[in-house]
């Protein structure tokens, strides 16, 4: 068996920690949550316990927590463990932390996605670390012969202050391995005001390894006798391999291998393609200028963002979308009485993700039938059952290994990858195979973000109030599975506050594959809703905060609502109130600004999160955009768990954010996508960077996601801000500064 | 072809066509992954390792033309007072986020400062726009840089 250097045990840990996995193996690490495990310490020396299956304790007292999400630089693998350290009342200090391998039976859920995971795991990972700790206070009150009642605990040490007795948990965690695991919910937590852990800025777990170059990431994975594979595969979106000179790729130098693998039509699993396989990537990647491929594009090499763009348009102009998802009221008869109609059209590009680390696996099919992956994902679950289905094994014939990722943004959310590589690595059986793939692969391979566009019709009455309100969609028509990208919410605001509405869809076809990009759909129509209603706040002389507030006005909370992962405070008007006035406050707003200057506004609520930014921006002597400043107030519960991470999280969305608003499409032109690399797909770099103040409002929520709700805003606040500046409205995205010439 | 490369201070013996790029050199002949593939193409600053003492790109570097040059990764950073104080600096700002990118990041940043001890902000900017960070944190990186300089290190 091969060590994942990245993972639980490996020698980075040192050589504490690996003596003490080592034991730990002998008996502990397969057994089941609730098992107790101390009775390993059978072999001679005293042996860390484990309480439970987040849990263990070394008799030195060093507190080992499973981080059991992936980590694509959310700050999930700090911020989970800890809950559990908080509810444990551990030494932070004394905590070292694993990354969890994918077991959904042993961990529950393992997702980076949807901001999902603060919400899911707020309350059970508190559970679990206050599990563990009844166990230790079990343990102490069994020794001391006194009852739990009267022991109380300080950081990883249980106390009887009637008797001044105290031990550590290292002393007490053999003893508390051997008692039964309390009932999750029997167990008591914290009240807020005795946390010491919770809101506390902790940096990141991995950075000290990461600024010393330690190799901890996916493409990082080292094997024995390890190979690297690349991919080739068709430009054109649902073309299928016709011919391949493999020969020629096989020839090549360093080249250890080359085949075809016949894809199963599913862009998120399998496509169509060509191996090759060689002892450095580089010759593997070289060596597929030699394949020479011939594509069947079937209809789609005369697919085109122009294409697309001008159909939605005729759709848009002919008016009745194909299907009506949102009606109530007559929204004909309010837009015919309406005092005055407010139109507009937007539309916004495909997106990539284009995380740091290229897309990449390593699988390694043993003897015994196993393939295990080493795999940046962050569904892994979704990907262990993907690579069983394409083998046709049985899940625990999949063993995957979740590695820290260079950033995910949702594209990790399909496991494409996964599949590609265990096709080549099953082909390879006792050989390592690591899938690479180039920036080009990455750029023109993706599931993008979709591109939509929307035709709006306001009707406003004497007053200025929203009393029609018709919205027609044009999307695509993809298979979207559980979570559809290219679909917009029945209820988007402000459908729930005007009497009579209708939005439509009209669905284009494609073969372009599409996904969750951060934020997914909040990054596209908030710039089309909060354009639009700051065209109806200008129309009626107010300006958007005053809209939005009015729109609101004797609103109440919803109460309790399903959500994605089950119940889920409802949308709380009182919740836009605050954000929105605190960043009035803020930046200033209705204030004069510095000369050529403007500021603009944007709201939204997603993934539980209600953010209102104020962008300040300008034009240069060029005519182009610069962004000054933003201000940006977010409510997210009572709770900012870590503060370092939370802020981060705030300050990279706003800059992405401003990155789309400013720079960032993908075009398809004959069926493919047009750009490839960083030249044509222009990231934001540092000399772009506004200063950005951001502040919580506090709420009596609990707490829930940071790693999306903070983008959607702060584009329509700069094409807000832009219109302030120059009277034009932004229309289309990316901004065309030629607008402003 | 057999090529001698000093890198780290340590001379290498690299048996590899003379194209190949010092990147997947230093990742897969010789298993150092601290230095990171982004695009390939030099645009993104991920590979950013020292040549003489300034940022180089490797993955746009091929192995045949280093010659005598004395190569340094971020596995050697932390032997230098700058780039253990950036380092330190990084963690005290808590920088990252992902943290792929961060390696190339240090690697410009310790140039930077050992080139010019005290640079404007304009100066940091335009030392650091050629790594691209895609989470964006750029803030905490210019003010983890702005604050060595002001501590006043340097390399002796």
């Amino acid at each position: 068996m091969y060590k994942d250097l990245t993972q639980e045990g490996g020698p980075q840990l040192g050589r504490r920690a690996f003596l003490k996995v080592s034991a730990l193996a002998g008996g502990g690490l397969a057994m089941s949550a609730s098992f107790p495990v101390a009775a390993h310490a059978a072999a001679g020396e005293a042996a860390s316990a484990q309480l439970n299956a987040f849990v263990t304790i070394s008799p030195d007292n060093v507190i080992t927590i499973v981080g059991k999400n992936p980590e694509i630089g959310q700050g999930i693998k700090t911020m989970l463990p800890m809950l559990i350290a908080e509810e444990l009342d551990a030494d932070w200090d004394q905590v070292q932390i694993v990354q969890g391998h994918t077991d959904a039976a042993k961990y529950g859920p393992q997702i980076a996605g949807g901001s999902f995971a603060t919400p899911m795991n707020w309350i059970p990972m508190r559970q679990t670390g206050a599990a563990a700790r009844a166990m230790l206070l079990g343990a102490a009150s069994a020794r001391w012969g006194v009852p739990m009642a009267e022991l109380t605990t300080e950081p990883s040490v249980v106390v009887h202050r009637a008797s001044g007795r105290r031990a550590t948990y290292g002393e007490l965690a053999s003893d508390a391995a051997l008692l039964p695991v309390p009932a999750t919910d029997a167990v008591q937590l914290k009240n807020a005001s005795d946390f010491r852990i919770i809101g506390r800025a902790i940096g990141g777990i991995d950075s000290p390894r990461i600024v010393r170059g330690e190799g901890i990431f996916g493409v990082d994975t080292q094997l024995p006798g390890m190979v690297y594979a690349a991919y080739e595969r068709a430009p054109v979106f649902g073309a299928k391999l016709v011919s391949a000179d493999v020969a020629a790729a096989k020839a090549a130098p360093g080249v250890i291998d080359a085949f075809v693998i016949e894809g199963n039509g599913k862009a998120d699993e399998l496509v169509d393609g060509v191996a090759v396989i060689a002892r450095n990537w580089w010759l593997a990647n070289k060596a597929r200028e030699r394949l020479n491929p011939q594509w069947d594009n079937g209809e789609w090499a005369g697919h085109s963002t122009a294409k697309y763009d001008a159909d939605a348009r005729a759709a848009m102009a002919a008016g009745n979308p194909q299907e009506v998802f949102a009606s109530k009221g007559d929204v004909d008869a309010a837009l015919a009485s309406a005092a005055q109609v407010i139109e507009g059209e937007y539309a916004y590009p495909f997106l990539a993700h284009v995380a740091m680390e290229p897309m990449n696996c390593t699988a390694l099919l043993h003897e015994n039938g196993v393939m295990e992956m080493w795999a940046p994902s962050q569904l892994p679950q979704a990907g262990q059952m993907a690579v069983a289905q394409y083998l046709g094994v049985s899940p625990d014939k999949v063993k995957v290994n979740i590695t820290r990722m260079g950033g995910g943004f949702g594209r990790r959310l399909n496991n494409d990858y996964m599949v590609q590589v265990a096709a080549i690595a099953r082909r390879m059986p006792g050989t390592p195979v690591q899938l690479i793939w180039s920036r080009e692969d990455d750029v023109r391979s993706d599931f993008y973000r979709p591109a939509g566009w929307h035709k709006l019709r306001a009707g406003l009455d004497a007053d200025g109030k929203i009393v029609g309100l018709e919205d027609h969609f044009v999307t695509f028509d993809i298979n979207g599975g559980a979570f559809n990208p290219a679909a917009m919410p029945a209820d988007e605001f402000p459908a729930k506050f005007v009497p009579n509405l209708r939005y439509g869809q009209t669905k284009m076809r494609t073969a372009v594959p599409m996904g969750a990009l951060r934020a997914p759909t909040s990054n596209a129509v908030a710039f089309v809703f909060q354009s639009f209603l700051d065209e109806v706040a200008h129309a009626t002389g107010r300006d958007l905060p005053t809209l939005l507030l009015d729109i609101l006005e004797g609103a109440e909370p919803e109460g309790t609502v399903m959500g994605f992962t089950g119940p889920q405070a409802g949308f709380d008007p009182r919740r836009v109130r605050a954000v929105t006035r605190k960043v009035m406050e803020m930046a200033n707003w209705g204030q004069p600004v510095a000369e050529g200057h403007a500021l603009g506004f944007g709201y939204y609520y997603s993934h539980q999160g209600y953010f209102a930014e104020v962008v300040e921006a300008s034009l240069d002597a060029r005519r182009q955009v610069v962004v000054h400043n933003v201000w940006c107030a977010g409510d997210v519960g009572a709770h900012i768990i870590n503060p370092h991470g939370a802020m981060n999280q705030v300050e990279g969305s706003i800059i992405d954010g401003i990155g789309q608003a400013l720079q960032l499409a993908v075009e398809i032109e004959g069926g493919a996508v047009k750009q490839s690399n960083f030249h044509n797909y222009q990231l934001p770099r540092m000399p772009m960077t506004p200063t950005i103040h951001a502040e919580f409002v506090l709420s009596d929520n609990p707490p829930t996601g940071l790693g999306e709700p903070a983008l959607p805003p702060v584009i329509p606040a700069l094409t807000n801000a832009l219109f302030a500046l120059t009277g034009k409205r932004v229309r289309s995205l990316p901004i065309d500064t030629s607008l402003f010439a | 072809m057999a090529f001698s490369v000093t890198i780290n201070g340590e001379t290498r013996e690299i048996d590899a066509p003379a194209e190949m790029p010092l990147l997947w050199v230093l990742r897969q002949e010789l298993g150092m992954v601290g230095t990171k593939f982004g695009c390939g193409i030099g645009m993104c600053g991920a590979c950013t390792v020292h040549v003489d003492g300034q940022a180089a790109r490797s993955c746009s570097l091929p192995i045949g033309s280093i010659g005598e040059r004395q190569v340094t990764t971020i596995e050697h950073l932390e032997k230098t007072p700058v780039g253990q104080a950036l380092q330190k600096a990084w963690l005290d700002e808590d920088v990252m986020q992902c943290g792929y990118c961060q390696a190339g990041q240090l690697m410009t940043a310790t140039a930077l400062l050992t080139n010019n001890p005290n640079p404007t902000d304009r100066q940091i900017e335009g030392a650091m726009q050629g790594n691209i960070c895609r989470c964006a944190c750029y803030t905490r990186i210019h003010r983890a840089i702005a604050e060595v300089a002001k501590e006043g290190v340097v390399n002796v």
